[in-house]
C-alpha cells in the first residue's frame, strides 16, 4: 500500500492539472485557447496551473507567431508522460485493492 | 480520497482524452439520411439505365455521354446532400452538447478523411480514362472504406467497422462486375443506415 501511495503524484492532485496532462497525453501539441475550451477554465486559472506543470518539467512550451498574433503551444515531456502513467497505474491499483 | 473519488478522477481523464482528440459531435441521424439518399440515387440511376436500354425510350436517341453525365450528376447530388445533412445535423448536435463544431478535432477529422477519399476519386478518374468503368463502383467503395477507417481515429471509433464493412463489400464487388449499382446501394445505402442507427442509439439519443 505504501508503495502505491508513493506513486500517487501530488502535482496531479488538481482537476485542471490532471485535465491538462490528459489532453496532452493524446495530442502532440495544443495551444492555449484550445486547452481553455477543452477544460472550460479561465485564462488566469489555466495559466497558473500550466506554470506549475512547467516548473516540474512535465510540459514544454513553444512560443511562435501566426501572422502578428502570438501563439503558444504546449506539449508533454518524456518525464511528464512517465509520471502521468505512473500516477494512473497507482490510481488503478488503489481501486483494485480497496 | 476514497474509491469513488478515484473512479471519478479516472472517468474524467478518459473524457478529456476523448474530447480533446476526437470529434464527438458526428451525427448518427445524418448517417441514416446519407444512406437513404444513396438508395434513392441508386434506384433513380437504375431506372434511367433500364430506360436507356429499352430502345423504345427517348433516352436511346441521346448520345452515351449524356447518360454518363446524368449518372455523374446523380452521384454528386447524393454526395452534396449527404455532406450538407452531416454538417447541419452535427452543428445541431454540437450546439446541444455545448461543443464547438469547428475546432482542432473537426479539422483533423476532415483532413484525415479527405486524403484517402480524394486519392480514390483521382484513381476513379484514371479508371474512367482507361475505360475500366466496371471497376469504378468497387473503387469508390474501397476508398470510402479506407477513408472511414482512417477517420475513425479522430471521431467516434465505431466508424472503423463501417469502413471495414465497406472495404469488404468493395472487394467482393470486384468479382461481380456489372452489378456495381447493387453493391453501391448496399455499401453506401444499407450500411450507412445501419451504422447511422447504431451511432444514433449509442450517442445521440441521450442528448436533449
Amino acid at each position: 500500500m505504501k508503495d502505491i501511495l508513493k506513486n500517487i503524484n501530488k502535482v496531479f492532485d488538481h482537476r485542471v492539472r490532471l485535465g491538462i496532462m490528459s489532453a496532452l497525453m493524446v495530442n502532440d501539441t495544443i495551444d492555449f485557447n484550445s486547452l481553455k475550451d477543452i477544460l472550460g477554465v479561465t485564462d488566469g486559472n489555466l495559466a497558473s496551473h500550466i506554470k506549475s506543470l512547467e516548473k516540474e518539467e512535465y510540459i514544454s512550451i513553444k512560443k511562435q507567431f501566426i501572422g502578428k498574433k502570438p501563439n503558444t503551444k504546449y506539449s508533454i515531456t518524456k518525464l511528464g508522460k512517465l509520471e502521468f502513467i505512473k500516477h494512473i497505474n497507482a490510481l488503478e491499483k488503489l481501486l483494485n485493492n480497496n | 480520497m476514497n474509491k469513488e473519488d478515484y473512479l471519478k478522477e479516472i472517468a474524467e481523464i478518459k473524457t478529456i482524452m476523448n474530447r480533446s482528440s476526437r470529434f464527438i459531435s458526428l451525427s448518427g441521424l445524418s448517417g441514416i439520411l446519407a444512406g437513404i439518399y444513396a438508395i434513392i440515387g441508386a434506384i433513380t440511376a437504375q431506372l434511367i439505365l433500364t430506360n436507356y436500354k429499352n430502345s423504345s425510350s427517348s433516352y436511346s436517341l441521346l448520345p452515351i455521354s449524356y447518360l454518363e453525365y446524368t449518372l455523374i450528376v446523380i452521384a454528386l447530388l447524393v454526395l452534396l446532400l449527404s455532406i450538407l445533412s452531416a454538417y447541419i445535423l452535427s452543428a445541431k448536435k454540437a450546439k446541444k452538447s455545448g461543443e464547438k463544431l469547428w475546432d482542432a478535432t473537426s479539422k483533423r477529422l476532415i483532413l484525415n478523411f479527405s486524403i484517402p477519399l480524394f486519392t480514390g476519386g483521382a484513381f476513379c478518374i484514371v479508371l474512367y480514362q482507361n475505360n475500366l468503368i466496371g471497376l469504378i463502383a468497387p473503387c469508390t467503395l474501397i476508398f470510402y472504406g479506407l477513408a472511414c477507417l482512417n477517420a475513425s481515429k479522430y471521431t467516434l471509433g465505431d466508424i472503423r467497422y463501417l469502413g471495414l464493412a465497406t472495404i469488404i463489400i468493395g472487394l467482393v464487388s470486384t468479382q461481380f462486375i456489372g452489378y456495381g449499382l447493387y453493391f453501391w446501394a448496399f455499401g453506401f445505402g444499407v450500411m450507412h443506415i445501419v451504422y447511422g442507427a447504431v451511432l444514433y442509439n449509442k450517442y445521440d439519443k441521450n442528448i436533449h
